[in-house]
This record gives C-alpha cells, sequence and structure tokens, in this order.
C-alpha cells in the first residue's frame, strides 16, 4: 500500500522503510520547540530525567511569547525559570523580548522548519509548520522534556484525509476563510488523531501566508498535523529563510486515504465561526446583525505581513467605530518592521486602532485584551471556546482580517465588500 | 481497580474550560485544581471527591497542549476519565502524565451523572454499580501499558537513556 506525505516523513525518521496507520514508531526529531507556559513544566521534567544537557543545542528553541512581555510577577518568575534553564543548557534558539514573535510566526521566519522534517512543540499549533511540507505536531510538557533529552518522539502513525483543492480564490477570500469552510464541514473532530493533507492545481492560489494560516488551524478540526504538498512557492519561501538542507516528500499515487473532500476555492465566501466552537461557522451572507465591542487582529494564524496588508487595505482613510476597542498585534519583529517601513502602523494608528508588540496576549485572554461579562469580540485567532478570551460570558468570533478590519470600522461583523467600494 | 461517582459532562470538553488560559501563570498542581472546570461547572471542584471519575462525551480535551489540564484534573481528585473519543494531545499529555483514560462510547453514553462506577484500567471494564451494568474499553496497546509501567513516560526514558 502506498504512503501519504506524513507517514513517508514518519517512516523516514524512523528509519523505517514502510509504515502502516496504527503503527506505534520512535521517530528521531528535527526540533523540540516550548513556551513560557509549557516550557517551565517541561523543565521539572527534563531535571527528573537526569540528562546532562539536550541532546542538539541548535534544536530546540525556547519562545516566551504567551504572557510577555511579563504580564505579571507569577509569569516573571516562569519566564525567568526557562530563561536561565536555556541560557545553562547553551539552547541557541532561545528569543527574548525584543527578537521573539509568537512562536509559530518566528519558527518559519527563522528559517528553523523545512519540508521534510518532523518538529514536535509543547504547543498544540505547533502544527503550522506543516504549510511547509513538514511533518509538525503539537505535544505536552513530558514529551518535551523527553524529546529535549533524547531527540526521539513516540507516535502512532496516522490515517490522513485529502483535501483536493482547485480553482481561485474570490477577492476578499483567504486561507483563513478556506479552513473555516473546511472546518466547519467537517466538525471540531472530524479529523480526530489523522493528518489533513493539502494539495492539486488550487495550491498555487494559496500565498505561503494562507497556507500557514491553514495548517495553524488543522488543529481546531482535532487533526494530528496538516500538510501542505510543496511547490516553488514552498522552496522560495524556505531559500529566502533557510540556509538548512530540505527534502520534499511527495504522497505516493496509491496513497489511502480515509476519506477525499474535493475543495472547489471559487465557492468559497467569508466566512465567520460563532461561539462557542470552531466549527459553527456561517458565510458572511448569513450572520445578521451582530454588534461587537472589541475586534482583534494578530496571532499565530493572522498576524502574518500579509494579514496586516489586508487590515491596512480596509483601514486605510477610515475610522474605527468609537465603541469598537481594536488591537492588532503584528506576529514577529520582522513583521512588525516591514508593516512599519510599508506605513501600515501609520494608517492602524490613524484610524484608531492600538498596536501592539508581539504577544499571545488576547489570543487566550492573557492580558492585552480581555474581555468583560457579555462582551463580543470579533477576532482573527484560531479558537472561540468558553472564555478564551476573558470572562466565561463573553463571546469571540473568529473570522479573517479583512472581516475583522471591516466590522471595527461598522461595530457589528461586516463583509469587506460592504466598507471597501 | 479504581472506583468513585461520576461527574458527567457533553461532547467537546476543551482545556480552555477544564483549565482557563488565565491561570497558566503558574503549573502548580494544587493551584491549578483550584480552578479546574470552573468555566463550565462552578460546583465541580467543592463537590469532587478522591477517586472520582469524570465521564463526557466526544472530543474530550480538545484544544490547546496545556499539560495543565490532566495536571488539574488529577490533582482535583479525579482517578479516571471515560469517554467516547479522546482529543489526540489529551490523550498523549494523560498517559504521560499517568492519569488513566479509557476511550469507552458505551460507558460514555449510559453512565449517569452520579453514579458509583468501578474501573480496572488494565483490563479496560468499567462496572456501574448504581446502575448494575458493565461495559468494556480497548485496553492499551502494549507500548503504552510500557509507559504506564514505568509509571510515566520521564521513568520510561530515564530507562532507555541509560540502556543507550
Ligand atoms: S497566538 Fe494564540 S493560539 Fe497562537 S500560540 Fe499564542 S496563544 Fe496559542
Amino acid at each position: 500500500m502506498g504512503m501519504t506525505m506524513t507517514q513517508k516523513i514518519l517512516a523516514a525518521h524512523a528509519g523505517l522503510k514502510q509504515v502502516e496507520p496504527g503503527q506505534l514508531i520512535m521517530a528521531d526529531l528535527d526540533l523540540v520547540l516550548g513556551n513560557d507556559v509549557t516550557t517551565p513544566v517541561a523543565v521539572k521534567e527534563f531535571e527528573k530525567i537526569g540528562a546532562e544537557g539536550v541532546f542538539d543545542k541548535s534544536k530546540v528553541a525556547i519562545v516566551p511569547d504567551h504572557f510577555t512581555p511579563n504580564k505579571d510577577i507569577k509569569s516573571a518568575e516562569q519566564c525567568r525559570l526557562i530563561r536561565e534553564f536555556a541560557y545553562d543548557k547553551g539552547i541557541e534558539n532561545y528569543f527574548e523580548i525584543g527578537q521573539m514573535g509568537i512562536e509559530h510566526a518566528l519558527i518559519p521566519e527563522k528559517g528553523l522548519a523545512v519540508p521534510g522534517d518532523v518538529i514536535v512543540g509543547a504547543d498544540s499549533h505547533t502544527c503550522t509548520y506543516g504549510a511547509l511540507g513538514a511533518f509538525s505536531t503539537g505535544v505536552g510538557s513530558t514529551d518535551m522534556a523527553a524529546g529535549m533529552a533524547s531527540g526521539q518522539c513516540w507516535f502512532k502513525v496516522p490515517e490522513a484525509i485529502r483535501f483536493n483543492l482547485t480553482g481561485q480564490l474570490q477577492p476578499w477570500v483567504s486561507g483563513k476563510d478556506v479552513i473555516l469552510h473546511i472546518i466547519g464541514m467537517i466538525g471540531v473532530d472530524g479529523a480526530l488523531y489523522q493528518s489533513m493533507e493539502f494539495g492539486g492545481e488550487g495550491l498555487a492560489a494559496l500565498s505561503m501566508d494562507d497556507r500557514f494560516t491553514m495548517a495553524n488551524m488543522a488543529i481546531e478540526a482535532g487533526a494530528k498535523n496538516g500538510i501542505f504538498e510543496v511547490d516553488d512557492q514552498t522552496i522560495s519561501y524556505v531559500r529566502e529563510h533557510s540556509a538548512r538542507e530540505y527534502k520534499v516528500y511527495q504522497p505516493d499515487e496509491d496513497a489511502w486515504y480515509t476519506r477525499v473532500v474535493d475543495v472547489n476555492l471559487p465557492e468559497i465566501r467569508p466566512t465567520v465561526a460563532f461561539p462557542h466552537l470552531p466549527d459553527n461557522t456561517r458565510t458572511i451572507d448569513e450572520v445578521g446583525e451582530v454588534s461587537i465591542d472589541q475586534v482583534v487582529i494578530g496571532s499565530c494564524t493572522n498576524g502574518r505581513i500579509e494579514d496586516m496588508r489586508t487590515a491596512a487595505r480596509v483601514l486605510k482613510g477610515r475610522r474605527v467605530h468609537p465603541k469598537v476597542r481594536t488591537i492588532i498585534f503584528p506576529a514577529t519583529q520582522r513583521i512588525y518592521l516591514q508593516a512599519m517601513r510599508e506605513g501600515l502602523l501609520e494608517i492602524f494608528v490613524e484610524a484608531g486602532a492600538a498596536v501592539s508588540t508581539p504577544t499571545c496576549g488576547p489570543c487566550l485572554g492573557g492580558h492585552m485584551g480581555v474581555l468583560a461579562k457579555g462582551e463580543r469580540a470579533v477576532a482573527t485567532t484560531n479558537r472561540n471556546f468558553v472564555g478564551r478570551m476573558g470572562h466565561p460570558e463573553s463571546e469571540v468570533y473568529l473570522a479573517s482580517p479583512a472581516v475583522a478590519a471591516a466590522s471595527a470600522i461598522t461595530g457589528r461583523i461586516t463583509s469587506p465588500e460592504e466598507v471597501v467600494k | 481497580m479504581i472506583q468513585g461517582k461520576a461527574f458527567k459532562y457533553g461532547n467537546n470538553v476543551d482545556t480552555d474550560v477544564i483549565i482557563p488560559a488565565r491561570y497558566l501563570n503558574t503549573s502548580d498542581p494544587a493551584e491549578l485544581a483550584g480552578h479546574c472546570m470552573e468555566d463550565l461547572d462552578k460546583t465541580f471542584v467543592d463537590r469532587v471527591q478522591k477517586g472520582d471519575i469524570m465521564v463526557a462525551g466526544r472530543n474530550f480535551g480538545c484544544g490547546s497542549s496545556r499539560e495543565h489540564a490532566p495536571i488539574a484534573l488529577k490533582a482535583s481528585g479525579i482517578s479516571c476519565v471515560i469517554a467516547e473519543t479522546f482529543a489526540r494531545i489529551f490523550y498523549r499529555n494523560s498517559i504521560n502524565i499517568g492519569l488513566p483514560i479509557l476511550e469507552c462510547p458505551q460507558a460514555a453514553q449510559a453512565i449517569s451523572d452520579g453514579d458509583e462506577v468501578r474501573v480496572n484500567v488494565s483490563t479496560g471494564t468499567i462496572e456501574n454499580r448504581t446502575k448494575g451494568e458493565a461495559y468494556q474499553a480497548e485496553p492499551f496497546p502494549g507500548f503504552m501499558q510500557d509507559i504506564i509501567q514505568a509509571d510515566g513516560l520521564i521513568d520510561y526514558v530515564r530507562g532507555r537513556m541509560k540502556q543507550i
């Protein structure tokens, strides 16, 4: 039986010619990642193992992004702990405030993920690097500790769902709308334990930033990983960002999938996920009248340069609604700098939006924009669970940067088509 | 053998309700346990007793990779989680930290809130003493039995690293 992309990568990293779905394997890791929430737990576990150092100082990355710049004393203590660990172990990829960004935007930008890699991160959105044709998945802190010590991780080889993309995107429709559409279709456990493999001629219509957004949300369908076929765009991204060698894996022609789903891109409309699950989707034409208190544009899902450009296209020369707090946070320092050079930050500030340094901040209700009881936000983030952005009785509506920016102007969930004529 | 009262919840119980992110600036199990499930069930923390069992529907533990979720459940006194299906990171985290979890759609549907339940983790047998029923879950595959027997992943890896 032929293998999927994920199965081929896992087989190669386990030193096997062939793997079968359901098989338990021990695979070599190309990168182990953690943040300021998950690494403190991993450090404790790492110490119990009693290993002298990490398996490879260049293959561990630690990014303090969740409660940073430190929101309170407890967060500061957590960050100090991981900083000391990083220095003590000589970890090369520790990124301090001022250089750091949200981990899943930062890692590809720094060239630390390339096609064919096996990557684990103690953060569920580690699946983002599947956009580059890598196998990349979220694990827990104990896995992170074991991975740092041994350079290996256990996996159950997953089955896969294949998504064949065709056609072009309509104006104002982005990767965010495509993945929300797909999650709406298959449900929050629609890909449970499986890979989501994306390919087909429609791939060319999706920029790398679109693909990062889509792979990022594979976990929101319960998937173990999302993975994209590698094309010219992937290769030029990797050449621009990384000097590392990479390996391109194609799925076998006779690879077996539990399901093959055709996704016709031209049919997709701007899409919004209503509270409190990412699969509770409606197209922008079906949303009705939903007034909002806050707009958040950023995060590991949609805080990249294209997202900033899209938001600026909508906000340029306009003012945000006086009752809508609009918070924009570019995901890395590099994106921040580029947005500054392109004049996007000026557009945001003139429109009446607050611009923040890179942080997870409001995405997980940590700081920088926590919601009060009964408040509603439109956010370009990836989760709208109960209490995700603050009070348990607040609400989060997930949308693209274009819809979020348009909504900021009108004060209700709005299509960009209505605002930009 | 584990025995306790069932706390029953629905589908898609996510890690943000098991332990809200606003409390993740600590990893202290007792502190986490104090906020366990509070956004879904404010009374849980006061009612739960050592040994009790959580029962839920599909996709239990979906969302974040935070190990704080199974840690909070375990520290709150929960001795085992039974669900129709689990989200995969939650599944591996629970195994890795030694919180027994069983996938058993039949038990997950039949057990009611407050039922007295007895579980044999190694055979996967679940006994409902209130209703006088029994259900059978898949026992763990051999590899995971090894991890559980080594008392979690850390000791398992420590053992393996000594061999190398
Ligand atoms: S931006 Fe949000 S989803 Fe992404 S890593 Fe940070 S907290 Fe997690």
